[in-house]
């Protein structure tokens, strides 16, 4: 590597480091986001720099199905489709380490010659982006609502299952190790390292699919840093491991945030053991409500506060919402919106969407803000969300949320939930707040029904 | 080298560490989707075997194998840096008037 490529690639990193820094602040987090992205540019150039780089050709026709792909994708995705994007990203970031490492093992014949810590990191770099691969694509599917968002699990016999994967995967990679050079091995262990992801994502819950996605993105970055140290290139193990590092924190902040453990996301699923999943909900009774009297009931009310889930995300009613709110505020009513740290399915998501239908900063509470506040609330209303307001996470140690900290929507006077159907939410467990005798149902399309609440509150 | 590169390994380890303290929650999947751009880097993996610059020998087959890295990495950046500003900028409309009251609220 020359001198200016050298130079380039530190300029690139302090970039990096800027950027990042400036993405955890609200004010900076655009200017810090560009920032990251010039630093990128500047890293492919001085990639491209390097004396005796040839196949230009090709490495243009990569760039170019990249770019056709990407580019679209990435403006084209809806707001709400946002979370299954990133794990999509993250994925195929995984799959190119992956690929790199196969490549590697096939150009020099099985690492034959090569100093022995180029095959640990090419190995590790494969068994890692190969699981991060797979398993982006698992969360990917159960957040596109292509494969079920509940656990799907083998029951007792997964962790089992899981081990032998684990094993399989590092016998392929141990026998490489010991001078075998069989093409077959590294085709191995990428084959069972890939088993190993779609096992450990499967049988986790959509719920905790934000921290999933996160993990796997550190993981994927570590990788990253691997194929660095395989290929000595600065650039990449800097980069990689700074990512590997703050996605760890990171994950670990969003874990917080509902209360669970990233080793029990991982080993256990959601839940374990499945206790107490799915209770009896047959004899248990709810009070539909109309959309007149949901006006009238909040109309009277001093303060109504308002709780967004992933029902509004899917209905796009956040625009309504706004609208509603103004009505109600004219009528002299306050209008709150209580923000739980994973309401959607990613930390931050519902800011995003209020924050686009220009609902105020200062209406949007966060959990800890509000949750002293509902007991003189007299109306909460719950737009779509589920989870995030059961209140078995605070009464019921056997259930599979029990621990997440939830909204106390039940200690407001009265509930009133609007949502499509009975149908339990993303965990797949049954909510007593719908059972409870303060809360009201109105069912429908989340836009529709607040459209109809509006068309009320104006003849009121 | 491999001492050299291992010290520069740790030391972005701490880097990384060290950047991210406290992080609204508002923030976490910018800040996720922004550093999952950021290990898109690998597309220069993609680019420094392919271009051969480490000089091993490539069938068709690896090259085609590093075409759909390149691609993938690509994917990973492009997509990502946008995906990100495309979050931030949902914030954007309010965010001056926050900032100006804030700034107006230090200076009072």
């Amino acid at each position: 590597m020359t001198t200016v490529v050298v130079a380039l690639y530190i300029v690139a990193f302090a970039l990096f480091i800027y950027g990042l820094m400036g993405l955890t602040g609200p004010r900076t987090a655009v200017r810090g986001n560009l920032i990251a992205a010039v630093g990128m540019g500047i890293a492919v150039l001085a990639t491209l720099l390097i004396p005796g780089v040839s196949n230009w050709a090709l490495i243009v026709l990569g760039v170019a199905l990249g770019t056709v792909l990407g580019v679209p994708a990435a403006k084209q995705v809806k707001m709400t489709q946002m979370p299954q994007m990133v794990a999509l990203f993250n994925g195929v970031g995984g799959g190119a380490v992956a690929l790199i490492a196969w490549v590697e093992f096939n150009s020099t014949a099985g690492f034959t010659g090569e100093p022995s810590y180029v095959m640990v990191a090419s190995l590790f770099g494969a068994i890692v982006g190969s699981v991060s691969f797979w398993g982006s694509l698992v969360a990917y599917g159960k957040l596109q609502e292509i494969l079920p968002g509940r656990p799907i699990s083998l029951g007792k016999p997964q962790q089992l299952v899981n081990a032998l994967a684990l094993l399989a995967t590092l016998a392929c990679a141990f026998a490489i190790g010991f001078g075998s050079d069989a093409e077959v091995l590294i085709i191995g262990t990428l084959v069972f390292a890939a088993a190993l992801g779609l096992l450990v994502v499967l049988p986790i819950g959509g719920a905790d699919m934000p921290v999933v996605i996160s993990l796997l993105n550190a993981a994927t970055g570590l990788s990253a840093a691997a194929a660095g140290l395989a290929l000595n290139n600065t650039a990449m193990i800097v980069a990689g491991m700074i990512v590997g590092a703050s996605g760890s924190i990171l994950t670990n902040l969003m874990a917080k945030a509902m209360n669970r453990s990233i080793p029990a996301i991982v080993a256990g699923g959601f839940g374990g053991g499945g206790v107490a999943v799915s209770r009896e909900i047959g004899d248990k009774t709810y009070r539909e409500t109309s959309a007149a009297d949901a006006a009238v009931q909040m109309s009277y009310a001093n303060q109504v506060v308002v709780v967004p889930g992933y029902g509004m995300a899917v209905a796009q009613a956040q625009h309504v919402v706004r609208d509603m709110a103004k009505l109600l505020e004219d009528k002299g009513v306050e209008v709150k919106y209580a923000i739980h740290p994973v309401a959607g399915r990613m930390p931050g998501h519902m800011n995003v969407l209020l924050a686009e239908a220009d609902v105020p900063y200062e209406q949007l509470k966060e959990m800890d803000e509000i949750n002293g506040e509902f007991n003189r609330t007299d109306v909460a209303l719950v737009i779509g969300a589920n989870d995030v307001t059961n209140p078995a996470a605070r009464n019921d140690p056997g259930s599979p949320i029990h621990g997440m900290p939830i909204l106390n929507v039940d200690e407001s006077k009265s509930v009133i939930v609007l949502k499509r159907s009975m149908n339990t939410g993303f965990a797949g467990i049954d909510n007593e707040l719908y059972y409870s005798p303060g809360t009201a149902m109105l069912f429908g399309d989340a836009k529709s029904s607040v459209a109809a609440v509006i068309e009320e509150l104006k003849t009121l | 080298m491999l001492l050299a590169n291992l010290a520069i390994l740790v030391l972005a380890g701490f880097v990384g560490f060290a950047v991210i303290s406290k992080v609204p929650n508002t923030l976490h999947t910018p800040l996720m989707s922004g550093t999952n751009a950021i290990h898109g880097i690998v597309l220069l993996g993609g680019i420094v075997v392919l271009g051969n610059a480490i000089g091993h020998d490539l069938t068709v087959f690896d090259k085609l194998l590093l075409v759909v890295a390149i691609a993938f990495g690509t994917i990973n950046v492009v997509g990502g840096f946008l995906v990100t500003d495309r979050m931030l900028a949902m914030f954007k409309g309010k965010q001056p008037a926050r900032a100006t009251s804030q700034k107006g609220a230090q200076q009072r």
